[in-house]
């Protein structure tokens, strides 16, 4: 019976309002879309930092047997151990050095993988004597990848001297850049969404002076006397984020899969795969259920009498 | 029942007090009228009891509990004892009849099965047996304050206020609706009435309690209206 009277309420004052419902349910959509991306864009960051970019600032990578075709430097072969030993004692005497990581073929093998999960035929189309052995050099001073680079760079057993930074550096500082403005509108959006809900519980609360006058006056709790309109904005927000799952997994496929295809266009990076997305989507509906029901409550506090 | 100590209140923003300094008991199963003109505090003292208003000085006492340190989760389950019947009936107009009473069972959770036993139950008793499906729209102006009754007392409440039942109705009408008080009180029910009806408070010679500007200035059992209006 109770279930039933609260559900019945719940319908009659979402469609007595539907206009205003609609302007929840689109507000909260646009807002935990909002949310849900910048989440996912940082993910989409991490994916694109690879296992050492946080870590270190400088890679030198070292000569494998398949790198004397292509590499001129590598052109006598892959590197010896005499040479690892010489490289690794004079990386020991920079200054700037402050640690070093050998990482093997295998290593980088691993590490590759697992970047790339997401994206079998990148991650099958590379085989472990591929990889390069490297040492990962943290710097005390990460803005001095010259000194390492002018050292090393050309050195017999040497591929290639990198800087984590300089690859991705600009795309992070766009995409974090896109992020924060995302936060900014969105915060606007979740003001604009809380305003909407309590202008419709005010609403509602006044089309339904009659029968909550009634319930107060024969003694109903105030806890049943508030649910249904609690109740009516946690629908409206669960309508909005569900929305907005939609929209997240909708937007992934089209942008990365189908549409824009950029796992076509640029297959060297590692997209997110519909993992994070997912993960991502519990939080939004939470946020989308929880935000309403509280701005609902507020409302309430002022606008009904109970 | 109810017991008001020395009772004073005042409504912000207002010089004269609503009710100034008033006493009095009502014992279990009275009828009590409430005169005065209007603004002489009936309404105050109505609202001191269902709790809507609390007291700035003095106590009010209903059904043996101090409402003054009632703590606000308490007051939906003490006002489950008392029923309540206003001029304007205050009916549900998209509900039927049977469905007007039944709300005020639904929203304090009783189940459905004492629901659909005691709502035509109650409306046998307030005589509105065969009009269950009726909208309060189709129904004359005492038939509609029947079904308030009916919603008042199907609780059976301890007390039944009632603030100028018969206010819209016609005499005649209103003799038939203060039988049915009459009668609910004789079940045992507390009943207090406020009232502009000269002809039914002389008719029915029970006790009369007069308020003027806030004060009390008459008790009286079986008494008459008393002054001109």
């Amino acid at each position: 019976m109770r279930v039933q009277f609260v559900l019945s309420e719940i319908g009659v004052g979402l469609r007595r309002n539907l206009t205003m419902t609609l302007a929840v349910v689109i507000s909260v959509a646009l807002s935990l879309a909002l949310t849900g991306g910048a989440l996912l864009v940082n993910k989409q960051v991490d994916a694109m930092k690879g296992y050492w970019y946080d870590k270190v600032e400088v890679s030198v990578y070292l000569c494998n047997k398949n790198d004397a075709a292509t590499t001129p430097n590598c052109a006598k072969g892959p590197v010896t151990d005499d040479q690892k030993a010489e490289i690794l004692s004079d990386l020991k005497k920079l200054p700037v050095v402050k640690k070093i990581y050998y990482e093997t073929a295998e290593g980088a093998y691993k590490h590759y993988k697992e970047q790339f999960k997401s994206n079998k035929q990148l991650a099958d189309s590379i085989t472990p004597d591929q990889m390069e052995q490297s040492y990962q050099v943290k710097l005390k001073d990460p803005t001095k990848f010259a000194v390492v680079a002018s050292a090393f760079n050309g050195r017999p057993g040497v591929q290639s001297v990198e800087d984590q930074r300089k690859v991705l550096e600009n795309l992070f500082d766009l995409l974090n850049g896109l992020t924060k403005v995302a936060y900014v509108v969105l915060a606007f959006m979740l003001t604009v969404a809380m305003l909407l809900i309590i202008n419709t519980v005010r609403v509602s609360a006044f089309s339904r002076r009659r029968e909550t006058g009634i319930m107060r006056l024969v003694g109903a709790s105030s806890f049943y006397i508030q649910m249904p309109f609690i109740m009516e904005a946690a629908f409206a927000g669960l309508v909005g984020a569900g929305l907005a799952c939609v929209g997240l997994l909708g937007g992934r496929y089209f942008l990365i899969d189908a549409g824009l295809r950029l796992q076509d266009k640029i297959p060297l990076v590692s997209f997110i795969g519909w993992g994070p997305v997912v993960q991502v989507l519990p939080l939004v509906l939470l946020i989308g259920v929880v935000m309403p029901a509280i701005a609902a409550f507020i409302a309430l506090r002022r606008y009904l009498k109970v | 029942m109810i017991r008001f100590d020395s009772v004073t209140k005042t409504y912000p923003k207002q010089n004269r007090p609503a009710l100034r300094d008033v006493s009095l008991e009502i014992e279990k199963g009275e009828f009590v009228f409430l005169v005065g003109s209007s603004g002489s505090g009936k309404s105050t003292f109505l609202r001191l009891i269902l709790r809507e208003e609390r007291t700035d000085t003095g106590l009010v006492h209903v059904l043996g509990k101090d409402l003054n340190r009632l703590s606000n989760w308490k007051v939906p389950q003490m006002r489950r004892q008392l029923g309540t019947v206003f001029q304007d009936f205050r009916l549900l107009p998209n509900k039927t009849v049977a469905e007007n009473v039944a709300f005020a069972l639904e929203v304090i959770g009783k189940p459905r099965g004492t629901i659909r036993k005691t709502v035509p139950e109650v409306l046998d008793l307030v005589g509105l047996a065969g009009k269950d499906d009726r909208m309060p729209g189709e129904l004359s102006g005492g038939e509609q304050q029947r079904v308030a009754i009916a919603r008042a007392f199907v609780n059976r409440p301890m007390l039944l206020i009632a603030d100028e039942p018969t206010g819209n109705l016609d005499p005649q009408t209103s003799v038939g609706i203060m039988r049915l008080l009459d009668r609910i009180n004789r079940t045992g029910t507390t009943v207090v009435m406020a009232t502009h009806d000269q002809n039914i408070v002389d008719q029915m010679r029970k006790r009369v309690i007069e308020l003027e500007k806030g004060r009390l200035v008459r008790d009286q059992s079986r008494g008459v209206y008393g002054y001109q209006h």
